[in-house]
């Protein structure tokens, strides 16, 4: 007898139909609710294309430029929608390109299925034309990935990606197809994955450990919550804000936090981490309780872990048991879904207000404001500063739309300053730090969200890692509003260049081509801002704009970025100039 | 800082292609250098084990069996320090029949060291011995003043004293999943 691994959905037809492998590809696509996938043709991969063809009025899909395009697209789409992202490229390059974009989704625990074409099966092993053990590649940076080799494995497999892509932590999944597989038929009846008998995505809750975590809370007098994405990937924005909302507690955000918890919450507190706001940072070394929700202590959170929160009691709500004392010990652990965990955490707290602790916070808030945000968003004279851009855009956003970060001193500026009233509307590379995600992740959020407004803010460094995917938005008139910040220089290794190696700028001052120049030949709308006097009418006609704009914003070009904690300081070291 | 020394783990898998190199990544990134491995079917019919020996601190080998129970084929690790566990090693020696005939003094060695051998020929005769690391070094060190022609050493395999309920495990599962 053989041995069922996996538990799939009953199906009430026994009924199969004889199709090609490739056509069995885009079936199951659709059976799992897939609209829209990112994409690049190529050899290995032409019979799945051809049925993409045949299949266009069920399933689109959207040519990138190049697959690290199609592989953020694929994010973007994810994270505004909660749904598998889908990229799929063909063997050789087409499948190391997508490399980039499937390690940042690892990392940043996005939910992507990537399809990748691969050589003949007889071929496997003969470094054949655009040969690439793409299985073996993809290992360290897949939640899982696995070879097809025989039209029938395909449903069993797409089912089990899906499966696996979108449960627990999520992450991205490789499947790689051989040529001889997409062409080969086979009898296809598709049944949804339910389980995989070696795989738990979320462990049993430990009712104890909630009640010891409420205890803890009740007994607190400082307590700090530190949420992350976790949150958002659990769909627990609301109970996480009615936890906060009866204890009292301040609560502060990872960069994939952001957007959680609306930035005008009274008790949303900022940002922690390297960059973060100067409060948060700080009383994570003074709280008597840290409660971290669906977060990961990354070393850009915690600085040195030898002085972080060493006086406070650690609460580590958490999905995934490889990280609970991975980082940081966790006094009291509490596995499991949050929108489990924080429902029942809700019951067993006590209401508080924690007003004097509370004010602590404002205070510190205050001497930020004063050393940097008042200079940042106030300035009369001088280069426009970054901050200003991302003023004005929540001037006539309101807080309503979808900012997409790229990486760097605007990344860190975006976050700090953009506001949001609703969750999944902050998309940026966290784990990874990818430059050039942002125009491609931009384009896969405007499709995923297409009833919401979309602005990529992007360095000029950044911008020219990815900008050929103007193309795709030209071509499939996809209406983002792109916001280059350019400031002529790498600015975030210049600002480490300025303060630790004693203003050395190697490498990353950047001689520039005239980027209106560019975005006007792929016939988008455009504006170039030099003068504050300009800033606020160019802002203002992006955003009304109803198709594609591009806005480039010559910023100061030695703009430095704080607050800031350096590597290996303490958080509550964290430097105000 | 805590103390290195060595651990066994355990890790029950599916047999699953691309397994082996999943598990080797999570040492290579941490850069921990495998003492040893073998895989074998378990005692679990079409359930793989895995044995890796590793030179690390507990804390270490706590976070490593964490990532590798994370892979989703994984049905399963445990880590154990020496002493609670039953465990062995094989070794072949290979050495000249003409030394060997001659040299009265290595085979009473061999019968004392309850080695034994495995094949003679008129060239060479392979010794096999097996048993904890030092029974096979110590036999090594003997004979190698005769000129070993070859000698190879196996992977550990180790058995728990305390259980290790996989086969609970996946009851478990077979009972609350529908498995068509």
């Amino acid at each position: 007898m053989e041995v069922k691994t996996a538990g799939f959905k009953k199906v009430s037809s026994k009924e199969t139909v004889k199709v090609s492998g490739a056509e069995a590809v885009i079936k199951c696509l659709i059976a799992e609710g897939v609209e829209t996938m990112y994409g690049y043709p190529g050899g290995a991969i032409m019979p799945v294309y051809d049925e993409i063809y045949k299949y266009q009025d069920r399933i689109q899909h959207v040519l990138t430029r190049h697959e690290q395009g199609a592989a953020h697209a694929a994010q973007g789409y994810a994270r505004v929608t909660g749904k598998v992202g889908v990229a799929i490229a063909t063997s050789g390059p087409g499948a190391t390109n997508l490399i980039t974009g499937i390690a940042d989704a690892h990392i940043d625990s996005t939910p992507m299925v990537c399809i990748t074409g691969q050589v003949g099966s007889h071929l496997l092993g003969s470094d054949a034309f655009q040969e690439i053990d793409i299985v073996g590649l993809s290992t360290p940076i897949t939640k899982w990935n696995y070879q097809i080799t025989k039209a029938s494995e395909i449903p069993e497999v797409f089912a089990r990606a899906f499966f696996i892509a979108r449960s627990g932590r999520p992450g991205p999944v490789l499947i790689d197809i051989t040529k001889d597989a997409q062409f080969d038929s086979l009898e296809f009846s598709y049944k949804e994955c339910t389980a995989i008998r070696s795989y738990n995505p979320v462990p049993e809750v430990n009712l104890l450990q909630v009640e010891r975590a409420a205890e803890a809370i009740n007994n607190a007098k400082k307590p700090l919550i530190v949420f992350g994405q976790g949150v958002i990937l659990g769909g627990a924005e609301k109970l996480l804000k009615e936890v906060i909302e009866k204890a009292g507690i301040p609560a502060a955000w990872t960069i994939l936090g952001l957007s959680a918890l609306e930035t005008d919450h009274p008790l949303n507190v900022g940002m922690v981490g390297m960059h973060g706001n100067y409060a948060p940072n700080f009383f994570t070394n003074e709280c008597d309780v840290l409660v971290a929700i669906g977060m990961r202590f990354d070393d850009r959170v915690t600085g040195n872990l030898q002085t972080y929160a060493k006086q406070a009691k650690i609460i580590h709500f958490e999905i995934d048991p490889a990280e609970v004392n991975k980082n940081v010990h966790a006094d009291i652990p509490v596995l499991g879904d949050v929108k489990e965990t924080l429902k029942l955490l809700l019951e067993f707290i006590q209401p508080n207000q924690h007003e004097n602790w509370h004010n602590k916070f404002q205070e510190l808030y205050a001497i930020e404001y004063e050393k940097i945000i008042k200079n940042d968003l106030t300035a009369k004279s001088g280069e426009v500063k970054m901050a200003e851009v991302l003023d004005e855009i929540n001037t006539f956003s309101h807080g309503d739309a979808i900012i997409v970060s790229d990486v760097g001193q605007h990344q860190m500026v975006s976050c700090r300053y953009a506001k949001f009233n609703s969750t999944r509307s902050n998309v940026t590379s966290g784990g990874l730090g990818t430059m050039g995600f942002a125009l491609p992740a931009a384009i896969g959020a405007k499709m995923g969200s297409p009833n919401r407004e979309v602005v990529a803010v992007i360095g000029d460094g950044g911008f020219q890692m990815t900008l050929q995917e103007l193309g795709t938005i030209f071509q499939m008139k996809i209406p983002v509003k792109i916001v280059v910040l350019n400031n002529s220089f790498l600015g975030m290794v210049r600002q480490w260049q300025q303060m630790f190696f004693e203003r050395r700028y190697a490498s990353t001052e950047m001689v520039n081509p005239d980027f209106i120049t560019i975005a006007n030949g792929y016939h988008i709308q455009t504006k170039k801002v030099k003068e504050r006097s300009q800033l606020k009418e160019a802002v203002k006609e992006m955003m009304e704009s109803k198709d594609a704009y591009f806005l480039e914003v010559v910023v100061e070009q030695e703009e430095c970025v704080f607050p800031m904690i350096p590597t290996g300081a303490s958080v509550s070291d964290i430097r105000l100039e | 800082m805590m103390e290195k020394r060595n651990y066994t783990v355990s890790v029950y898998t599916e047999n699953n292609l691309g397994l082996l190199s999943r598990i080797a990544a999570i040492f290579l990134k941490r850069h921990i250098n495998i003492e040893s491995i073998t895989a074998s079917q378990s005692e679990v019919n079409e359930v793989m084990r895995f044995i890796i020996i590793v030179e690390v601190t507990e804390e270490q080998v706590k976070k490593i069996v964490g990532q590798i129970e994370k892979q989703i084929e994984v049905i399963k690790a445990f880590y154990h320090k020496d002493d609670e566990l039953i465990y062995q090693e094989t070794a072949l020696y290979k050495v000249r029949s003409s030394d060997f005939v001659q040299d009265f003094d290595i085979q009473s060695f061999i019968k004392k060291t309850n080695a034994r051998i495995v094949t003679v020929s008129p060239q060479f005769f392979v010794i096999e011995k097996t048993g904890e690391r030092h029974e096979t070094e110590s036999l090594y060190e003997k004979l190698k003043p005769y000129g070993l022609m070859q000698f190879v050493r196996s992977g550990t395999i180790a058995v728990s004293k305390n259980e290790m309920p996989i086969s609970e495990i996946l009851e478990k599962f077979n009972t609350s999943n529908t498995i068509e």
